[in-house]
């Protein structure tokens, strides 16, 4: 008694793996030449793999649902007299080839009995093609022609036959690949290629990357991961994005850097943004909460703790600026500074990343035009900063250049409404354009 | 005389231009050809079939006068032939004029007008012929320029009495005692070869340093071993200088700077064809040119629009059945089908002794980088061979090594040239070595060696 073993054959161009779906046999089963052994199915199509001899299931080498590589051990039979198991290297790739593939029986989602969500208008195409008689007898070097890529410049081998078909139909050959030996071009391959057009070409591109790599998510990302989760799952948002004209603000700003005292920070937008913030808070003091959703009660707080989502090379912090409320514009500015730095090296205390009424996140140069910010979960409302550019500004008469900035701002829509949240975030952009009356208004 | 008007006009009814015709005939085309000869051309009355006919006529003398000679292991005993070679080319006369009629009455049953006598571009829709009755003016919407070639004549040996040229090499009624071919090319060696098997004593002149040097040594090897067994002496790197002044002797300028004076009778001078070129207007027309030839693209098109040239006249390899293949395309061009040049090969023969057939790449030839792998089959291991007595010979596969494709396939060998329809098919089709060595060749025949070359290819030859 000999051994056949029979790999997963090749079954389609670009396919690495099929899953199995169906055995048709078990271990002791005797079969029968051409009989179906298994089904395996790719994304594209059911194939049937039948035995190439008569014998009896020894192995199986697979359960249903695996998916198994093309060329990996999937059956052994024991078979009568010396058998064909295959041994290593190059003739394990010609037993391989001999043996199962060439035998291979397609079928596609339309004719197969087992097709569950094959493609119905893509049926078998350049699939396992029974190769010539002459491959299966050689002794010599095995080729496989539908493997075989014509190198640039080389031209399509076709007969005769073949090209005037194709040149009837308008089709330029040198974009059909060739299944046949050496990559010749059959009829086949032209019928495939008139009926699917392009998809059965070799069209060239790029090489592909295959390879996938795992990582872990852990520490920090895996806590940012839970939060944005908890945050994303329980709150419904409501995001509202309004623009501000900014270039009074600017040029204030430009101003008080230019004249501030040289102990004190150089002052970015966002001290100006806390500080409107503080002031529409005051009107609107229901944004300013935490939300215990499972107690159901809201918790507004009365003083201001401003949360700042900060980018660190670990990933996303939210060091607060506690009471900010009871901090001015340059006090705001000191705090926030330092807190930056703190979270960047790493060296913010628990207390500094926690304890957050409200939360603003900007992203600076990079704040886009637009942000879908998610909120600082359990509070109830994030400003998001765009950036801020020049646009031109129709004001009745004429385009003017006005520095113009977005508040992408996002709110629990359980516990704030629309109008709302428009209310509050046209309230900060009227003190922004007009910032005078953020220090002036008390 | 009335103008004629028509949708294509072929100029030359050789093998390119009555193939055209024809196939404009059959496909509905309003079509007229002309010529000033016999239709059929070169091949047909100067060329191919006569020369075929003469060295059949050479090959069947020779036999007879091998078997007098004592040495033929058949043992027939015959007495001397004699030969009387007028008789041999009224023969020949007779083939040509049943071919002339038999290309005349295809014309015919395809419709085609035939005008004989010489044309002239007027301009690019329009040609004069002058006929036995007068000019015809000709309007075509398509005009296919298939002039031929001629045969190059050299300056220092005008045509004569004495020097002749192929074509009246074909017409000679008796066979010259002592003959020069100057050309060692296939003209000269198939014609010299035939003079030397009817008995002349014939000298080749070759300037190269060996015959037939557009093929690689290994496969005219057979073929010089067989002039020096016929007794036809080679001279290589030599240059014919000119007749000597009393006219009966050849001055030869031999590979070591000596000068030879070779008493002939006959020179005959093959040393090339040229594209027919003048005499038909072509400075009426503005045709991009391609060194000598006409140029054209891969339509047959020539820098004109509808103006189409095929055979000789466009290039190398001057062969009649490119000429022809190129002639059903531009037809069927005109006719409004899709077509290109797309053919793999054009297989050349050579029917010296023993024959030449070539077909595709040489080793030498295989692509730059390109592994190749080559199978050589020796006749000497084949039965039919041994029972003809042609065992000289072998063929030759070339393929690449990568996916065993089929690159070339050459032949040398008797009666050789018929196997060019199987070496064609297979490049033809794409063929792989294993497909070749996997049909079965029936024995026992010449073609054998092929497969068995294909077999030694892939390194499993049974016969050898």
């Amino acid at each position: 008694m000999g051994e056949h073993l029979i790999k997963m054959p090749d079954v389609g161009e670009g396919i690495a793996e099929a899953e199995l779906v169906e055995w048709h046999v078990k271990v002791g089963d005797l079969v029968r030449e051409d009989m179906v052994l298994a089904a395996v199915m790719t994304d594209k199509a059911t194939v049937e793999i039948p035995s190439p001899v008569d014998g009896e299931v020894a192995w199986l080498g697979a359960e249903v649902g695996d998916v198994v590589a093309i060329g990996s051990p999937l059956i052994r039979l024991k078979v009568e007299g010396e058998g064909a198991a295959p041994l290593g290297g190059h003739e394990e790739a010609r037993a391989a080839e001999e043996q199962a593939q060439p035998d291979a029986i397609v079928t596609n989602a339309v004719g197969a009995k087992k097709a569950p969500g094959a493609g119905a208008d893509q049926p078998a195409k350049s699939v396992a093609r029974r190769a010539p008689d002459d491959v299966r007898r050689s002794p010599g070097p095995q080729l496989h022609g539908a493997r075989v890529m014509r190198a640039e410049g080389e031209r399509p081998i076709a007969s005769p036959a073949v090209r005037l078909r194709a040149r009837e139909a308008g089709i330029d050959l040198r974009q059909v690949s060739g299944t046949g030996p050496a990559g010749r071009i059959t009829h086949e391959d032209l019928d495939a290629f008139i009926t699917h057009g392009r998809q059965v070409s070799q069209a060239p591109r790029l090489a592909q990357k295959t390879s996938v790599e795992q990582i872990k998510v852990v520490g920090l990302r895996r806590k940012i991961a839970e939060k944005m989760a908890i945050s994303n799952s329980r709150i419904p948002h409501i995001t509202y994005v309004e623009e501000v004209d900014v270039t009074a603000l600017e040029d204030l700003r430009a101003a008080l850097n230019t004249s501030k005292q040289a102990d004190r920070p150089k002052l970015t937008v966002l001290p100006f943004v806390m500080q409107a913030m503080v002031k529409a808070i005051a009107e609107y003091p229901h944004l300013n909460a935490i939300y215990d959703d499972d107690a159901g009660v809201i918790h507004q707080h009365g003083g201001v703790h401003i949360g700042i989502a900060t980018q660190t090379n670990a990933g996303l912090m939210v060091p607060v600026v506690q009471h900010a409320e009871g901090r001015d514009l340059w006090g705001c500015a000191t705090e926030l500074s330092r807190l930056a730095e703190a979270a960047k090296a790493g060296t913010a205390t628990r207390e500094e990343l926690s304890g957050s009424t409200i939360t603003i996140t900007s992203l600076g140069a990079m704040g886009g035009i637009v942000t879908t910010p998610v909120i600082n979960y359990p509070e109830v409302a994030i400003i998001g900063v765009n950036k801020i550019m020049v646009r031109p500004v129709w004001d009745g008469a004429t385009f003017t250049p006005r520095k113009m900035m977005n508040l992408s701002s996002s709110f629990d829509h359980r516990v704030i409404d629309g109008w709302d949240a428009a209310v509050f975030v046209q309230r900060i952009k009227t003190l922004l354009e007009a910032p005078a009356m953020i220090f002036l208004e008390a | 005389m009335k103008d004629i008007s028509c949708k294509l006009l072929v100029i030359g009814a050789g093998p390119g231009g009555y193939v055209c015709a024809i196939r404009a005939g059959q496909l509905g085309i309003d079509t007229v050809i002309v010529d000033a000869g016999k239709p059929g051309g070169t091949c047909l009355n100067v060329g191919c079939i006569p020369s075929k006919a003469l060295i059949h006529a050479a090959e069947e003398y020779d036999r007879i006068v091998h078997l007098t000679s004592g040495q033929s292991p058949l043992g027939i005993r015959t007495a001397k032939p004699e030969i009387d070679l007028s008789e041999t080319i009224e023969w020949k006369d007779g083939i040509v004029r049943r071919l002339n009629g038999g290309v005349a009455a295809l014309l015919k049953r395809a419709k085609v007008k035939m005008v004989a006598g010489w044309a002239r571009f007027r301009d690019g829709k329009t040609v004069e012929v002058e006929t036995e009755t007068g000019r015809q003016i000709i309007h075509a919407d398509t005009i296919v320029i298939a002039t031929g070639s001629a045969p190059v004549a050299l300056p220092n040996l005008p045509l004569g009495d004495r020097v002749i040229s192929s074509t009246e090499a074909l017409a000679l009624t008796s066979v010259p005692q002592r003959l020069a071919v100057i050309g060692g090319g296939y003209i000269g060696l198939e014609l010299g070869t035939a003079f030397a098997k009817l008995g002349a004593t014939v000298t080749i002149v070759e300037a190269q340093d060996r015959i037939l040097p557009l093929y690689d040594a290994e496969l005219t090897r057979p073929v010089g071993k067989r002039l020096h067994a016929l007794g036809v002496e080679v001279l290589t790197g030599a240059k014919a200088k000119g007749l000597a002044r009393a006219g009966d002797a050849l001055l030869v300028e031999a590979g070591n700077g000596r000068e030879v004076s070779l008493a002939v009778d006959r020179v005959l001078v093959t040393v090339g064809r040229k594209p027919v070129t003048q005499g038909w207007g072509i400075e009426e027309l503005v045709l991009d040119m391609d060194g000598p030839f006409i140029r054209i693209g891969e339509r047959c098109e020539t820098s004109m629009r509808g103006i189409y040239a095929v055979g000789d006249v466009t290039g190398e390899p001057m062969l009649a059945h490119r000429a022809m293949a190129q002639g059903e395309m531009v037809a069927e061009i005109v006719a409004g089908h899709k077509r290109v040049w797309d053919k793999r090969i054009i297989p050349a023969v050579c029917f010296t002794d023993p024959e030449i057939v070539t077909v595709g790449l040489t080793p030498d030839e295989a692509p730059r980088g390109g592994e190749v792998r080559v199978g050589l089959f020796p006749y000497s291991a084949n039965g039919r061979a041994m029972t003809r007595l042609g065992e000289d010979g072998f063929v030759r596969v070339v393929a690449r090594a990568d996916n065993h494709l089929v690159l070339g396939i050459q032949a040398v060998g008797q009666g050789v040239s018929e196997l060019a329809a199987a070496f064609g098919l297979a490049l033809e089709m794409g063929a792989r070595l294993e497909d070749i060595a996997g049909t079965i060749h029936a024995h026992p025949t010449q073609g054998e060696a092929f497969q068995e070359a294909a077999l030694k290819g892939l390194g499993r030859e049974l016969h050898h």
